[in-house]
């Protein structure tokens, strides 16, 4: 999903950037709050933001595509901190894989966190707190939003990719021939990343069920 | 009794009918793979149509991908990562319940 550095036209490499910034503007002014507000909130922003370091620089091989592919995390992140301070954390994630580690790029930094963090979260977060809200399972509950969390990011690349280079061609044929592109590696990872999800969040619920109640409650 | 195994039924053909499709599409999909080698999708996937679009990657203003150089950022990446990680998971998970059996 990483859309590697110069692959984006500058106008629209701008345009990401523009679209993203007012959610990093909004994490950074909402951290102190948090933070004042709930006692284990910076720690689990740490825990978060090393989780989807780790996570999203995970290449994991997809035996039956033969590819590899990562997945986001940003699922995760979203349910127990919120979208916005998932947000922040990926474009921290992004911005050091960019620059040291040849993943991703500068100039397409802003499409990347639009990708896989406003995109990633929000799917996340809002599956998770519909799911919920209907009752289902706690796992349940996770493993949806962590399937849809991934699925949304690539699809929103997709569609980064698409817009910005389909020419002449028209833009739904040529976002659907990179969205079925990556359904072979992704549909399997998906998977994974909702086991992930799931799991990370029935053993918070079981461990800290304190961590998940105060932020629900808030 | 009757009511669980309709129930039941119609959840496996609910299964069924998704799981099908997607074990089609990725026997599929695998034949068309096998020559990719393990390569990552930004590389098969999205290096590929943005080449198309007429768009080549630049290389990275910190070109870390050249020898074994990448092999280095990732294995120092996952320590880092991996350290942070498990500092925040003892704060978290350990010493919250180390502290509720003290008192």
């Amino acid at each position: 999903m990483h859309l590697s550095e110069g692959i984006l036209p500058l106008n629209w490499a701008g345009i990401w950037y523009a679209a993203a910034i007012p959610f990093i503007v909004k994490g950074i002014a909402d951290v102190k709050k948090k933070s004042v507000k709930l006692a284990h909130f910076k720690p689990l922003m740490g825990l978060m933001a090393a989780a989807v370091f780790i996570i999203s620089c995970m290449p994991v091989p997809v035996p039956t595509a033969g590819t590899c592919s990562h997945p986001c995390g940003s699922g995760i992140a979203a349910i127990l901190i919120g979208p916005i301070m998932s947000i922040l954390v990926t474009s921290i994630a992004l911005f050091i894989q960019a620059l040291f580690m040849a993943h991703g790029g500068i100039t397409t930094w802003g499409a990347d966190i639009v990708s896989m963090g406003v995109a990633g979260s929000f799917a996340g977060y809002l599956t998770f707190k519909i799911l919920k809200g209907l009752k289902m399972p706690l796992f349940i509950c996770g493993f949806c939003a962590g399937l849809l969390a991934d699925w949304a990011t690539y699809a929103t690349t997709s569609f980064e990719l698409a817009s910005a280079l389909h020419g002449s061609k028209p833009l739904g044929g040529v976002f659907m021939a990179i969205l079925i592109a990556f359904i072979p590696t992704q549909l399997p990872l998906g998977i994974l990343e909702g086991f992930l999800t799931g799991g990370m969040i029935s053993f918070v619920a079981k461990r800290r069920p304190d961590i998940l109640k105060a932020l629900w409650e808030k | 009794m009757g009511k669980i195994a309709k129930n039941k039924n119609q959840i496996l053909k609910r299964l069924l009918l998704f799981l099908i499709p997607a074990f089609l599409l990725l026997v599929g999909a695998h034949q068309k793979a096998k020559a990719q080698n393990w390569a990552g999708v930004d590389e098969t996937v999205v290096e590929k149509f943005a080449e198309e679009g007429g768009r080549k990657p630049w290389k990275p203003f910190i070109n870390t991908d050249q020898g074994d150089l990448l092999l280095f950022a990732f294995l120092l990446a996952g320590c880092a990562g991996g350290f942070v990680f498990g500092f925040y998971w003892r704060i978290l998970f350990c010493e919250k319940k180390g502290k509720q059996k003290s008192e």
